[in-house]
């Protein structure tokens, strides 16, 4: 089969690749329909996660149809369109047992502080991901869901990660009726954030980003007040005055490891590998937030250690909040969103990507160019 | 007023709100937000039927973080370890848990030394690494690259050449060694 393959930073090609095989009688094996590249495989692409190998291939956000089931497999056959979330779970361990898909302890034997997610290095457990034509999907009874008939397949990809995601960020902020919400980010998780936190009440819902076309994005989708912050000198005073010096009751940091913002920080995170994760957006939400107030956390970091202002955030009596998404657990009420129209993921595509191409998708993507806010890959036998 | 109890009004109240936002407050209420409370006991959700899922066969000895009581019953057989980033990975897995820096800056250093060796090893095989495809560069021109980028306020592209610095150096440094070689074997030869 084809598919995407890491050859080190900032570098990839497609192969042909030998196609997955049954290796657990929960498996099956999808042929992929459609794939996206999330902001998070940037953080793989610029070889910033430890353990990300070459021959690996990426991609956790996808969709197909069932091409082949394990024995024990009961809920799904060949041929079913399925959506996959972009967490591997058992759903019977400590942590699944009590909705916490993304932290299952049966499905990552490379490290106990994430889950497994597919195609996300061996840090996150070792799975080929499905940039690719065809997909080994374990606990095929747990994660994969029908996709329901009347869904588009643009938005049933963009609810494997992205806006679910999004969605789970806003919920973590524990918003009330007529709160200010900040988002950091305008990207596809911060964009569906912000749409989000309206749903959950807020009275104001600002973003913040520095590229002007997902600026305007954040207003025609998510209906929300932006600032860039490159034309403010001070985006945390900017943030207060805007507040009635209050600061905002939620703040989500929907950038995560390659924030800009602090040339020193992104250099020594991104280009140089020293911390986990450029933490730009998180300190400006630690310092725009009210006193008292919410920090969501939906950016992805190294695990590596990063330079947090802690002291801030436990000075103003913070609580802050984070998680990898457990993604199938937002999916029934997600699904209503979707269908009354509340939320519009497939708005969010900018860019449709044939597999063949998809290093210049990663390029474009990675450089922001041409308005570029979230790309699709297309199998060639899609 | 922050400075004194009150809270500072908001601007649209929410009944506007409601009017101009599709779906303002269909979550307002807790209980229809699916994330709330974080942890919901559910023994057995969707199709989960086991107690402890049957175990995948090992097919080699798998590398498993120290803190992992035993290999978990199902992991990811993408790309065994081996050679020189094998060797070093499998010893950041063996000797140092999660909880040490040593951990992950041999398992960074690995994938270095992976990245190197392969593309190496691409030259004695039938698709030699190419950086012009396999960084997508050409995107440059099919997407835009300089518009893009021109007359925007936009914070990346202080940092952005660098990428081409951290990309390109390696192969101009290569071909400058290669350059180097050549002259040094060749008037070697001529003398003779």
């Amino acid at each position: 089969m084809r598919a995407m393959v890491y050859r080190g930073p900032y570098r990839i090609r497609v192969e042909d690749k030998r196609r997955p095989v049954i290796e657990h009688p929960n498996d099956a094996i999808v042929k992929v329909t459609r794939a996206a590249i999330c902001g998070s495989d940037l953080h793989l692409y610029h070889g910033m996660m430890p353990d990300t190998r070459v021959g690996m291939t990426f991609g956790h956000e996808f969709i197909g149809v069932v091409d082949e089931v394990g024995p024990s497999v009961r809920t799904l056959q060949p041929g079913d369109r399925v959506m996959v979330p972009f967490n591997i779970f058992c759903g019977t361990c400590y942590f699944c047992a009590r909705g916490l898909y993304a932290n299952c302890h049966n499905v990552n034997p490379n490290a106990t502080a994430v889950g497994g997610i597919y195609g996300y290095s061996h840090t996150c457990g070792g799975y080929d991901g499905g940039q690719a034509e065809y997909v080994r999907v374990p606990f095929a009874d747990v994660g994969p869901e029908l996709i329901p008939d009347w869904m588009d397949d643009e938005d049933a990809v963009l609810l494997t990660d992205a806006v679910a995601t999004g969605y789970f960020g806003a919920q973590l902020g524990d918003i009330v009726e007529g709160d200010v919400v900040v988002v950091f980010g305008a990207g596809p998780v911060g964009l569906s954030a912000a749409a989000s936190a309206w749903l959950m009440g807020a009275g104001r819902v600002i973003v913040i980003d520095h590229l002007d076309y997902r600026l305007a994005k954040a207003r025609s989708f998510a209906h929300a007040e932006t600032y860039n912050f490159t034309e403010h000198a001070d985006i945390v005073v900017l943030m207060k005055k805007l507040t009635d010096h209050l600061g905002a009751d939620v703040a989500i940091d929907a950038v995560g490891a390659e924030a800009d913002g602090n040339l020193l920080q992104h250099i020594t995170s991104a280009k140089l590998k020293l911390q986990g994760g450029s933490p730009i957006a998180l300190n400006w939400a630690i310092d725009s937030v009210r006193k008292g107030g919410t920090v969501s956390v939906m950016g992805a970091y190294g695990p590596m250690f990063s330079a947090v202002k802690f002291g801030d955030a436990m000075n103003k009596g913070l609580t802050l909040r984070m998680n990898q998404c457990p993604v199938k657990r937002q999916w029934p009420r997600l699904f209503e969103h979707v269908r009354n129209g509340y939320l519009k993921p497939r708005e969010l595509v900018t860019h449709r990507i044939p597999l063949e191409h998809i290093a210049e998708g990663y390029h474009l993507f990675s450089a922001k160019l041409d308005g570029c806010i979230k790309p699709l890959i297309v199998p060639s036998a899609a | 007023m922050t400075y004194t109890q009150q809270r500072p009004p908001m601007a649209e109240s929410s009944d506007e709100l409601r009017a101009r936002i599709p779906g303002w407050g269909a979550d307002l209420n807790p209980r229809h937000r699916p994330a709330v409370p974080m942890e919901r006991l559910d023994p057995h959700p969707y199709g989960a039927v086991w107690d402890f899922p049957e175990r995948q066969p090992e097919k080699w000895p798998r590398e498993r973080s120290n803190e992992h009581a035993f290999l978990t019953p199902v992991f990811g057989t993408s790309c065994p370890p081996h050679g020189a980033a094998g060797a070093i990975r499998k010893l950041a897995y063996r000797r140092y848990s999660e909880g040490r820096a040593a951990h992950w800056l041999l398992l960074m250093a690995a994938d270095r030394i992976d990245a190197k060796a392969s593309t190496l090893r691409t030259f004695a095989s039938r698709r030699p690494a190419n950086p012009i495809t396999e960084t997508g560069i050409i995107a440059e021109l099919k997407y835009h690259g300089l518009r893009s980028r021109r007359g925007q306020q936009r914070a990346d592209l202080v940092h952005q050449p660098l990428d081409l610095l951290i990309v390109g150096g390696p192969w101009i440094a290569a071909a400058f060694g290669a350059y180097r070689l050549v002259r040094r074997i060749r008037p070697a030869r001529a003398r003779r």
